[in-house]
């Protein structure tokens, strides 16, 4: 999960300075908010591209003649996430602040400092979406928006070439089981062409480790408990094993990855809804990409955003029936044909609109119907602690030090050992 | 002695006392003494504020568990920095910090004295080639950063692409530490060189060029010339360009952090600077505190530096002397001479007058 955050950041420093003044300067701006005779001014800040359009604001505004809408978008999430915490405990924050999953956890640990969402509305996304925003108190502090359900993506040609199936249907069955199931197809594949099945040991363990409940902390007192957890021990074995012959050992979102990503260093990789405009963006003129309705060993999730109301906010009335109306499943149905952002509530996910798309790049895959099955798939809210965020970083690496060869196994599973422990 | 000097004393106060117009007495005797304190106080101000505060906030938090949300910490005395200096990343930063300050500043300012000394010479259209080499230093350090690391991709980067064509094994660029210093110097290098080469090259013309007329008439070429001329001369310059450079060493940032996708300096820490590990703590975990104790170790470290940089500084500043310090040979002679005067003397100083 880490990398995401990552991902936009890393190629943006010298935009987060200037994009935090630039937030300042607009969030210092609405100060004035408020006055007048009943007149609401509600600065709502994103990231990246939500999907709230100029057209889809001007709605509520439509229907609420007294309130204005102003929407701030900073260029990546890493930019939003130093702007909200620098900001979080004095002022200067927006009505309305979107946060990603990434920092989620770090957002938990100041649950007491944001509105919690009204309860009749809990029913509105999936179980899991609500779990993860709920603090101890059950107050769940952020208002779904978007989340990425994954499938797995396969270059159909190179699946010809290795005498494959290439059908979508095909593919499914043939990958449906558990982690060995595919990386035993994984291993034949390897063995009859020599080439790569995944892109890294890092982005398949994050699939793996995303499927179970505790696997760092303990959720009832936090406590790490990483280290003697025999599951991610197996994890940590079982990825690394296969990835000896199988990995393209391409880190994602290095530039040696954007490149292997056209060059079909790899046949398949885990894919969730978002990851399909980064696959079209760095292999544009490649014809092969697919998508099969399938994840190994159940479901997954990978990233996804939610909205939240910061309790020091001057409107937070307003704002939290703004929230309320911008993740009501009409708005994010739209909000998905704006940017594809896949929604999170239940009724969205059955929406009519939503279950027609398709994807032309990826062989006209009917995207919308198998993420959305996809999503009704994850069964399981992995507990994300204080310090997940820092101990999956040190697993990610030590993973690419195998992988890399700096290090065997042995010596980098005990580094993160030590690591962790050194963690306080 | 007292009467002289209290003469002239007396001349200036009645000089001073002609040249008083409007304001009264008091009036223009604080003005006088006040006035210079307060054209250069805006800079103390503003300094004090920028400067001082943070400086002075961050000695304080460094000592906290500090919370930036709740703006409140507790204290816990020198534990951060007992914990940062009990990190193996600390030391493994501080050995990248000072292998990628060696690897950049040391080839950089041997490239820019000799780029410099071609300058400086009669070549045909100069001020295109000066403006040439500053080039570089326009560009925004993050893009030199950008396509730099595109290059030194593992697999899919140009420079492993073109070694790999000449048959050559390609160059593990991220996982050895090494070859990431060597890529991350190449950058700065990239950018500083052409800064370093105008300052040098600016010293280089202030030399009197009778220097070389007369060593060109004593039959001294022009490598001759380099070593015991214009290489003497540049010290001052040369100290200066140093201490700049190992500021800018000590701090180096946004090469390493631009190296990857993830910024943090590598799996196995292979270009993990100090900054950049302050960063990671701060802005990364949201550890102020323990980021604070590691600003205040940084800060001591290059106080040290600048310790020894400023010893090493009044060294080479007294032996200059007058004009220039001299050259090898001439010491070997003046030492001869020495050698032949005082030693003698000093041990049998009837024997050498009776021999005279």
């Amino acid at each position: 999960m880490n990398i995401s955050a990552f991902r936009k950041g890393a190629s943006a420093v010298a935009l987060a300075s200037a994009a935090a003044l630039v937030l300042a300067g607009c969030s210092g701006s609405d100060n004035n908010a408020g006055g007048g005779d009943g007149e609401v001014t509600l600065t709502v800040a994103t990231f990246n591209d939500f999907g709230y359009t100029e057209a889809l604001l001007k709605e509520y505004s439509a229907a609420h003649p007294n309130v204005k809408v102003v929407h701030n978008r900073a260029a990546t999430s890493n930019d939003a996430r130093a702007n909200y915490f620098q900001k979080l405990g004095k002022s200067g924050l927006a009505d309305i602040e979107a946060i990603e999953v990434d920092w989620l956890p770090e957002v938990m640990k100041y649950s007491d400092m944001l509105a919690p969402v009204p309860e009749k509305l809990h029913d509105r996304w999936l179980g899991w979406k609500v779990d993860a925003a709920t603090d101890a108190n059950k107050n769940l502090i952020g208002y779904g928006t978007d989340i990425g359900p994954e499938a797995i993506c396969y270059r159909s040609d190179l699946f010809a070439a290795a005498g494959l199936p290439t059908d979508r249907a095909e593919v499914t069955a043939l990958l449906t089981g558990g982690w060995d199931k595919y990386f035993e197809i994984g291993n034949e594949y390897s063995t009859r062409t020599g080439k790569a099945f995944f892109d890294s040991a890092g982005g398949t363990y994050q699939g793996m480790i995303n499927q179970v409940e505790a696997a760092y902390e303990n959720p009832k007192n936090g406590d790490v408990i990483a280290t003697d957890n025999a599951d991610v021990k197996k994890i940590y074995d079982e990825v690394l094993a296969a990835s000896k012959t199988q990995s393209a050992k391409l880190g994602q979102w290095s530039d040696d990855w954007n490149a292997g990503l056209a060059d079909g260093a790899f046949a398949t990789m885990l894919c969730p809804g978002w990851m399909l405009g980064v696959i079209e963006g760095n292999a544009k003129n490649v014809t092969g990409w697919d998508i099969a309705n399938v994840f190994p060993g159940g479901g997954g999730n990978w990233g996804g955003s939610y909205l939240t109301v910061p309790a020091k906010g001057k409107n937070v009335a307003a704002a939290q029936e703004l929230a309320d109306w911008l993740t009501a499943p009409e708005q994010q149905i739209k909000a998905f044909g704006n940017s594809g952002n896949f929604p999170s509530q239940n009724e969205a996910l059955t929406d009519a609109t939503l279950l027609e798309a398709t994807n032309a790049y990826f062989n006209n895959a009917p995207i919308g119907s198998i993420f959305s099955e996809r999503a009704k798939a994850v069964s399981v809210s992995p507990f994300k602690g204080e310090k997940y965020f820092q101990i999956n970083d040190a697993m990610q690496k030590a993973l690419t030090r195998v992988e890399e060869g700096t290090q065997d196994a042995d010596t980098s599973w005990k580094q993160w050992v030590s690591e962790v422990k050194a963690l306080k | 002695m007292s009467s002289t000097t209290t003469a002239p004393h007396g001349a200036q106060s009645r000089r001073r006392g002609t040249r008083r117009v409007g304001f009264g007495g008091a009036f223009s005797r604080w003005d006088l003494k006040l006035s210079p304190y307060l054209y250069i106080s805006p800079f103390f101000i503003l300094f004090a504020v920028v400067g001082l505060f943070p400086i002075a906030f961050t000695g304080v938090i460094s000592f906290m568990e500090w919370d930036l949300v709740r703006n409140s910490g507790e204290f816990i005395g020198f534990e951060q920095y007992a914990y940062v200096l009990s990190q193996p990343k600390f030391w493994i930063a501080l050995r990248n910090t000072f292998s990628i300050f060696l690897l950049s500043s040391v080839p950089q300012l041997i490239v820019a004295v000799f780029i410099a000394s071609l300058l400086d010479k009669n070549i045909r259209a100069k001020t295109f080639w000066r403006m040439g080499v500053l080039v570089p230093y326009v560009m925004a350090p993050v893009a030199v950063a950008l396509i730099f690391s595109n290059m030194f991709g593992d697999r899919y980067g140009i420079i492993n692409t073109l070694i790999q064509t000449i048959g050559l094994e390609p160059i593990p660029w991220h996982s050895n530490a090494f070859f990431s210093h060597i890529a991350i110097a190449t950058m700065v290098n990239f950018r500083w060189t052409g800064y370093n080469i105008l300052i040098l090259l600016a010293a280089m013309q202030a030399v009197s060029r009778d220097y070389y007329e007369a060593a060109t008439v004593d039959g001294a070429g022009p490598i001759r010339q380099f070593f015991s001329i214009t290489l003497p001369s540049l010290k001052p310059t040369l100290i200066f360009v140093i201490i700049t450079s190992t500021i800018g060493g000590l701090q180096i940032f946004d090469e390493p952090r631009m190296y990857d996708q993830f910024g943090t300096g590598g799996a196995n820490n292979q270009w993990l600077t100090i900054s950049l590990y302050l960063y990671n703590i701060g802005w990364g975990e949201w550890n102020f505190g323990r980021a604070a104790a590691l600003a205040w170790i940084l800060f001591i470290i290059i106080l040290l530096i600048g310790v020894i940089n400023l010893f090493v500084t009044r060294s080479l500043v007294r032996d200059e002397g007058g004009h220039r310090p001299p050259t090898r040979r001439e010491r070997r002679i003046i030492a001869r001479d020495l050698a032949a005067s005082t030693a003698p003397r000093a041990s049998q100083p009837t024997d050498s007058e009776v021999k005279r």
